[in-house]
């Protein structure tokens, strides 16, 4: 059972390369128009320790600015879900922030810290992917029926033990569901500064060196790889939840 | 004999966008310690407002709840509540779920005393053998039963019900009625079990009280007069069925519609 579940992704994995390299070969499309998989790997033998480091750059930023979005997306997820004019306050706002396309919010940031590469990466991966944690932590802590409030209140337990007992496990399911969807856009969020505000660091750096000398196979390299980091990171939340949150899977049948 | 829950004039209404609608109205229970208090009462006359006052969850507008002698202000480590929804945490195992109030009751006790004490209560509702199951697991009726024994577990001198069995078929709803039976006789709470079914609450009342329609006052105070260890069989004698009718009599009253009657 175990073989097939790591086969099945595996086939359509290939399949799908097959179809990639069978278009571009049916088109005739030269590299310089579109690269096709059998492209790719010289790309990666050529570039490799360029590969080594510009995903380590990419994914420790990605990670650092998710692990803020956690921290800070919780908090006002619990601001919001225990305080109906905290929620009435923030929601336009973060819907308002949320909706601003944060490509124009790269030059900005370049500006306001001048030369912090790091810190603008990180920030910009935070600034993208809180929204759904905030979100989801609040509308389920908003929506705790009253009887699992009750049965630790009526034993005159304080608001926080309730929140640590129940509220907080209770929402976990929710909140994993949510960093799914932040996994994701914190990669978008630090390719979008290293592409925008190069400054020679990370995968969009390698993409944006690609696309200044039509090297088509390096920068179709640099996408797939990050796909699988994106892949990568996806599978260590899926991990994480079937750890802290396994209770809420439901046998099949 | 000393009214462990004696409920005193009391009156509440809620805040509504169309002003205040009350729903009780100088209601007056007493229930005197050990004994088995089941209310009855048409929907939306206030019953679970009730249970939230004894709790301490809500303070009446007027009146007051007493409990044991002392004026309830605020809860008390001392209740144990039961809803129609079992409330089982998904993650903590049927056991763990159990020992929750021990946890906020009685931090310092040993952990194999609170498994014991639980283990103890699983066994005499027959769930012996389900300790490390997921509520998932369970059956509706089963996870009522664990939530009867969370709600017990800290032997807490009030136990206050809100419908317990309401979500359950007729035969699983009979054996809740008979394993409710048997805690009573084995734990020392005093307890009030709101209900619609009437049956239910002439098997397991030692009185019956009928609230009237919103806002609710006490209409009627039936004392059923029956053996403490009676079966259900009990139900289908004379004494049981004059009991029913009367109590129904009752409710359409509390209905306002006394004039259908005859």
């Amino acid at each position: 059972m175990d073989f097939k579940k790591i086969l099945t992704p595996i086939l359509s994995i290939i399949a799908f390369l097959a179809i990639w390299e069978f278009i571009v070969w049916a088109n005739g499309w030269p590299n310089y128009v579109m690269a096709s998989p059998s492209d790719l790997p010289a790309a990666y033998m050529r570039y490799w320790n360029l590969f080594l480091i510009d995903s380590w750059q990419t994914l420790w930023r990605t990670v650092a600015g998710l692990a803020i979005s956690i921290v800070f997306g919780t908090f006002l997820g619990m601001v919001m879900g225990f305080s109906r004019t905290a929620r009435d306050a923030l929601y336009p706002l973060l819907v308002g922030f949320n909706a601003v396309p944060k490509a124009t919010v790269v030059p900005v940031l370049a500006l306001l810290f001048i030369g912090a590469h790091d810190f603008n990466t990180v920030l910009m991966a935070f600034m993208i992917s809180f929204f759904p944690i905030a979100v989801s932590v609040g509308i389920g802590l908003s929506t705790l029926e009253p009887e699992y409030r009750d049965i630790l209140g009526a034993l005159g337990a304080s608001k926080f033990t309730i929140f640590r007992k129940i509220a907080l496990p209770k929402t976990l399911p929710e909140f994993f569901g949510a960093l799914k969807v932040s996994v994701t856009l914190a990669f978008i969020g630090t390719n979008l500064v290293e592409i925008i505000s190069p400054h020679g660091k990370g995968l969009g750096a390698l993409f944006l060196s690609g696309q200044t000398n039509g090297d088509y196979p390096l920068m179709f390299a640099v996408l797939i790889a990050l796909a699988f980091l994106g892949i990568l990171l996806y599978y260590a939340v899926v991990a994480l939840e079937k750890i802290f949150a396994g209770w809420a899977e439901r046998q099949p049948g | 004999m000393e009214n462990l829950i004696d409920i005193r004039g009391v009156t509440h209404a809620y805040q509504t966008k169309h002003g205040p609608l009350p729903v009780l109205d100088h209601l007056d229970i007493r229930v005197p310690q050990g004994e088995f208090c089941a209310v009855v009462g048409p929907s939306g006359c206030g019953k679970s407002t009730l249970t939230r006052l004894v709790a301490g969850l809500m303070k009446p507008d007027q009146g007051e709840v007493w409990l044991h002698g002392e004026k309830v202000t605020s809860p008390r480590k001392t209740v144990g509540m039961a809803f129609q929804n079992p409330v089982m945490l998904e993650w903590r195992s049927i056991i763990e779920n159990v020992m929750l109030p021990l946890e906020i009751v009685a931090p310092g006790m040993a952990k194999s005393e609170k498994i014991a004490r639980a283990e103890h209560l699983l066994e005499m509702v027959g769930l012996k053998g389900f300790e490390t199951k997921r509520p998932s697991e369970l059956s509706g009726g089963m996870r009522q039963r664990a939530s009867l024994c969370r709600a017990i577990v800290h032997k807490p001198d009030v136990l206050i019900m809100d419908e317990p069995f309401g979500a359950l078929d007729n035969f699983t709803r009979e054996d809740l009625w008979q394993t409710m039976r048997d805690l009573r006789a084995a734990e020392p709470f005093t307890a009030v079990l709101i209900t619609h079914d009437l049956r239910e609450s002439v098997f397991l009342g030692d009185q019956v009280i009928v609230l009237s329609g919103r806002p609710a006052h006490t209409q009627y105070v039936l004392d059923v007069d029956l053996p403490k260890d009676r079966t259900i069989d009990v139900l289908y004698e004379p004494k049981a069925v004059d009991m029913l009718h009367l109590l129904r009599d009752q409710i359409r009253i509390a209905q306002g519609r006394d004039e259908e009657m005859h």
